[in-house]
């Protein structure tokens, strides 16, 4: 190859280029970099309204003990939401993923895979209704029976809510919503499993369920998690479905069960900032600054996964 | 209208990689050139480059110098977009637009440039066009349907019929026959004979019985080996080339003891 | 009178072919079973007194038992795994369906008694109890979707040509990362972000249509340029060097070749993008605010909007608690008609809009 490289690289640039091809592709470019503006504006913006929040002195903050002890329990809040959503979703999800390309009769998968779909286009606003309504009522028995016999773990400690509207209904509601999202991804990549590799495993008389275990799961095992992470992300930025369903605002509890649950962040800002005024603002424009970076370093970690899985997959 | 195109020392680069060089060649206005040779030689990118087409991949430039009537293509105020109304081109696969109806497709050139033409006007230029690519008695009743659904050859004969709308000066053509029937094949080689009388045509073609039935000149490109550039090997008439070549490497590839 | 000679069906024999034979259930076999189990659950939650849920999960684990042990001793444990599983996952997607149908039922079952010509028609203005409507709210849903979609399409559709048709290194890779992690920004951030970008620019405490319209585009703009992308990379690139070899300059052959050519994938996307924010009620909350009377300017001081409307109806009733209520219900109804319609649209779009082969 040594011998063919060129011994002055750029002595031609595309001499003549005509008006309207420079200012239409001047202009794709400048939307293009727009968007990047955007981005880099949602930090800047944040950060300059949040400013305020930093500096103040801790007593001026809501609470009266500064922005830490404001900010902490609603992490604690979004966090544990959004990780028992995940937990409850993605086992589901990866099940749905399987029975929609592997098992479900061929010619009415594509409708049932749609259907799983229609779940991620109800607006998140009809989901808090729907956990209000019909869920939290429906999932009274078990907390009640939750406090009684696992209370001795933290996380079932009594008393038990009478409403129903606990971290644990939250959780719920929030597996159904990013179920479509984990189960899309999933069944994307279960249905890019190597068709050869699948076909060897069945004529080595393996049954479906062990050509699934040896051919497709340990291909699709990166994008599960990729399609985990973005449903985490979804979970942890989800807002009024928490807001309406919540009883929340307490402070920090691991319960999931009792009538005190601290709130998230997201759903923090919307039930607040409509009455904030003065500081209150900059203390909710920072708690929401927090949500972004932590919702940021999530989508950016499963990004990286599923860019590294399209790398190596060898599949084409 | 045909016009003689003489290309000096060109080489032609893919990023570092030189993907053709050190072409001489001298292509005359109405007659067909065929450029033969194995696969990877080159003898497309070279066909590309008389209407820089391809330029459009990223990273690829050439040196020396291609003239056309005295006009050097790749002069410094050159638009590559007027080299290319010169220089029309047809491509391996047909490739009618598929949003466009037959008719539209015929004056796509003109269309899609905005160029203003009374009704009248367009409607001849349509059925010279399709008369000009044999085309023209097998859709004259249906030319507001779409050009895809016409069959490959009829479709390679409706993207000839668009090339030569645009009244270029040279047609390319590049393996214009490769993914046609026999029957289909041999219709489009009697176009060609009979587009020579107003084009230069200049084909690239894998089959050396089709070099040898429509051209009057060849070129036969090779390669010394993988990663090595393309090189015009012998350009000769073609008389000469099939029966008594002056390299020993093309008579090697002609009598199939290639490889 | 000749009767007819009976001749008695032959009894096939046994094929003895080489192909080794396993013991196999009988093929309606597992069916039977699993419904056997379903039902013996249901009579032992009936005998325990427990409500129809108990018994659905009784039924549904016990008929999955059933399945499994026939199968174990009659096919051996291979296979009974298999079914196993088989039955897991269909029961995962049965599972599924649980808060979708519930869903669905009780949105209409609550919705449906304001889902009338008064809803439509009346503004909340001067309503304290009874009656009034969403039309107000509904009006500005669409003006501020309609506003989020004239800012999106451009710059998301732009971009999506830029990536396709023009970036190459550094600034591609940088651009299709962000736009995907944009993806993932919360609606209420982008609320935040719009309402931080107007405070810098007209003072504190406004309230704007067209801030709801820009934090909606935050949303929208990546979902648009993503799936504009992967259309326009279906476009085959033969077309468009047709287009180059007949003199056409790039810019022409984008405008007229490529988009013409993807307009379905285009048309149904740009809607998909649209149902996406069109339900979305948080930047809505934090930017434009509610009003009970009709506004029908963005660049005017607060808006009512579908969504928002429905939250307040439902956590903010008035006297008259059953009134609010039932308008939120129906609210949240009209917004998932709203939904499916798009969804619908965009299905349509693409069936009717594909480049046609007409043969």
């Amino acid at each position: 190859m040594t011998a063919t490289k060129a011994p002055s690289e750029p002595t031609q640039k595309p001499a003549v280029r005509r008006p309207g091809d420079r200012i239409f592709a001047g202009t794709a470019k400048a939307s293009g970099i727009l968007i990047l503006l955007v981005l880099a504006g949602v930090a800047a913006f944040l950060i300059g309204e949040a400013i305020p929040a930093l500096t103040a002195p801790a007593e001026e903050i809501p609470g009266g003990e500064g922005l830490a002890a404001y900010i902490g329990p609603l992490i604690l809040g979004t966090l544990m939401g959004a990780l028992l959503a995940l937990l409850v979703a993605t086992p589901l999800a990866v099940a749905i993923a399987l029975y929609v390309t592997y098992y479900a009769p061929r010619r009415i998968a594509a409708a049932m895979g749609y259907v799983i779909d229609l779940l991620a286009a109800i607006p998140s606003v009809v989901y808090g209704f729907w956990g209000l309504a019909v869920l939290a009522p429906a999932l009274r028995p078990f907390h009640t029976w939750a406090a009684d016999t696992l209370g001795f773990i933290p996380f079932f400690a009594g008393p038990a809510s009478s409403t129903g509207r606990t971290m644990f209904t939250v959780g719920l509601v929030l597996a159904v919503m990013i179920l479509p999202i984990i189960s899309a991804i999933s069944r994307e990549v279960f249905s890019q499993a190597p068709a050869l590799h699948r076909e060897a495993a069945l004529a080595l008389g393996a049954t479906r369920w062990e050509m699934i275990r040896m051919a497709v799961l340990p291909y699709g095992k990166s994008g599960v998690i990729a399609g985990a992470m973005l449903g985490l992300g979804r979970a942890l930025g989800e807002t009024m479905a928490v807001a309406i369903v919540l009883s929340g605002g307490a402070g920090a509890t691991l319960t999931l069960i009792s009538s005190a649950n601290p709130s998230t962040i997201a759903s923090n800002i919307a039930l607040k900032f409509p009455e904030a005024t003065g500081i209150d603002v900059n203390t909710l424009i920072a708690s929401g600054l927090v949500l972004f970076v932590i919702t940021l370093g999530v989508n950016m970690l499963a990004r990286w996964v599923v860019n590294r899985r399209a790398d190596f997959s060898g599949a084409n | 209208m045909a016009k003689r195109i003489e290309v000096s020392d060109l080489n032609i680069y893919y990023g570092n990689f030189r993907a053709v060089e050190g072409v001489n060649i001298s292509i005359e206005p109405r007659s067909i050139t065929a450029l033969i040779g194995p696969s990877g030689c080159g003898k497309s990118t070279f066909l590309r480059s008389l209407n820089r087409m391809h330029e459009v991949l990223p990273g690829a430039r050439v040196e020396g110098k291609v003239v056309m009537d005295g006009q050097d293509l790749y002069g410094p105020d050159v638009d590559p977009v007027d080299v290319r109304r010169q220089i029309g081109m047809v491509f391996q696969r047909p490739n009618p637009f598929p949003t466009m109806s037959i008719y539209d497709n015929v004056i796509a050139g003109n269309r899609l440039n905005n160029k203003r033409m009374k009704k009248a006007e367009a409607d001849d230029l349509v059925e010279k066009s399709l008369r000009g690519a044999n085309l023209w008695n097998e859709v004259k009743d249906r030319l507001d349907r779409p050009g895809s659904g016409l069959s490959g050859g009829q479709q390679q004969r409706l993207c000839i019929a668009r090339a030569i709308a645009v009244e270029p000066d040279v047609l390319l053509m590049d393996e214009p026959c490769s993914a046609l029937d026999p029957i289909s094949t041999l219709a489009i080689e009697d176009l060609m004979t009979e587009l020579k009388e107003q084009f230069t045509i200049v084909i690239v073609t894998h089959n050396m019985q089709q070099a040898a039935r429509v051209s009057e000149s060849t070129g036969f490109f090779n390669l010394n080996g993988v990663g090595q550039p393309g090189r015009l090997i012998e350009f000769n008439p073609t008389e000469k080339i099939f029966s008594n070549p002056d390299e020993k490497a093309t008579e090697d590839y002609i009598s199939g003891r290639f490889g | 009178m000749s009767t007819p000679t009976r001749i008695a069906p032959e009894v096939p024999a046994r094929p003895t072919g080489p192909v080794r034979t396993q013991r196999r259930l009988p093929r309606f076999a597992p069916l039977g079973l699993y419904l056997a189990g379903l039902a013996l659950g249901a009579a032992l939650a009936a005998l325990t007194g427990s409500g129809l849920t108990t018994a659905v999960v009784y039924g549904v684990v016990l008929g999955t038992l059933a399945v499994f042990v026939a199968s174990r001793i009659v096919e051996g444990p291979r296979k009974a795994t298999d079914r196993l599983v088989t039955a897991l996952v269909t029961t995962a997607f049965g599972i599924a369906m649980v808060p979708l149908l519930s869903l669905v039922w009780t949105v209409l079952d609550n919705g449906l008694p304001r889902f009338d010509a008064q809803f439509f028609t009346n503004s909340m203005y001067r309503v304290v109890g009874e009656g009034g409507g969403a039309y107000h709210a509904i009006l500005g849903t669409l003006i501020i979707t309609a506003l989020a979609t004239a800012i999106s399409v451009p710059i998301g559709l732009m971009t999506a040509i830029y990536l396709v048709e023009y970036a190459r290194g550094r600034l591609k890779k940088s651009i299709t990362f962000f736009v995907d992690v944009m993806t993932g920004i919360p609606s209420i951030v982008a609320g935040l972000f719009a309402f931080a970008l107007f405070t810098l620019l007209f003072g504190g405490g406004v309230r704007l249509g067209v801030m709801g319209a820009v934090a909606l585009s935050v949303l929208m703009i990546p979902v648009v340029v993503r799936s504009c992308e992967e259309v326009l990379k279906l476009v085959p690139n033969e077309l468009r060097e047709a287009s180059y070899a007949l003199g056409v300059p790039k810019w022409r052959t984008v405008v007229k070749v490529v988009l013409p050519t993807a307009i379905a994938g285009l048309g149904t996307g740009i809607t998909l993008a649209v149902a996406r924010v069109v339900g979305e009620t948080a930047p809505l909350l934090v930017t434009v605010g509610l009003i009970t009377g009709t506004n029908l300017n963005p660049f005017d001081g607060r808006m009512a909007t579908l969504p928002v409307f429905a939250f307040y109806q439902l956590t903010q009733p008035g006297t008259a608690t059953q009134a609010f209520l039932d308008r939120a219900w129906t609210g949240a109804l009209v917004l998932i008609i709203l939904v499916m319609a798009l969804n619908v649209v965009a299905r349509l779009i693409s069936r009717f809009f594909a480049p046609k082969t007409g043969r």
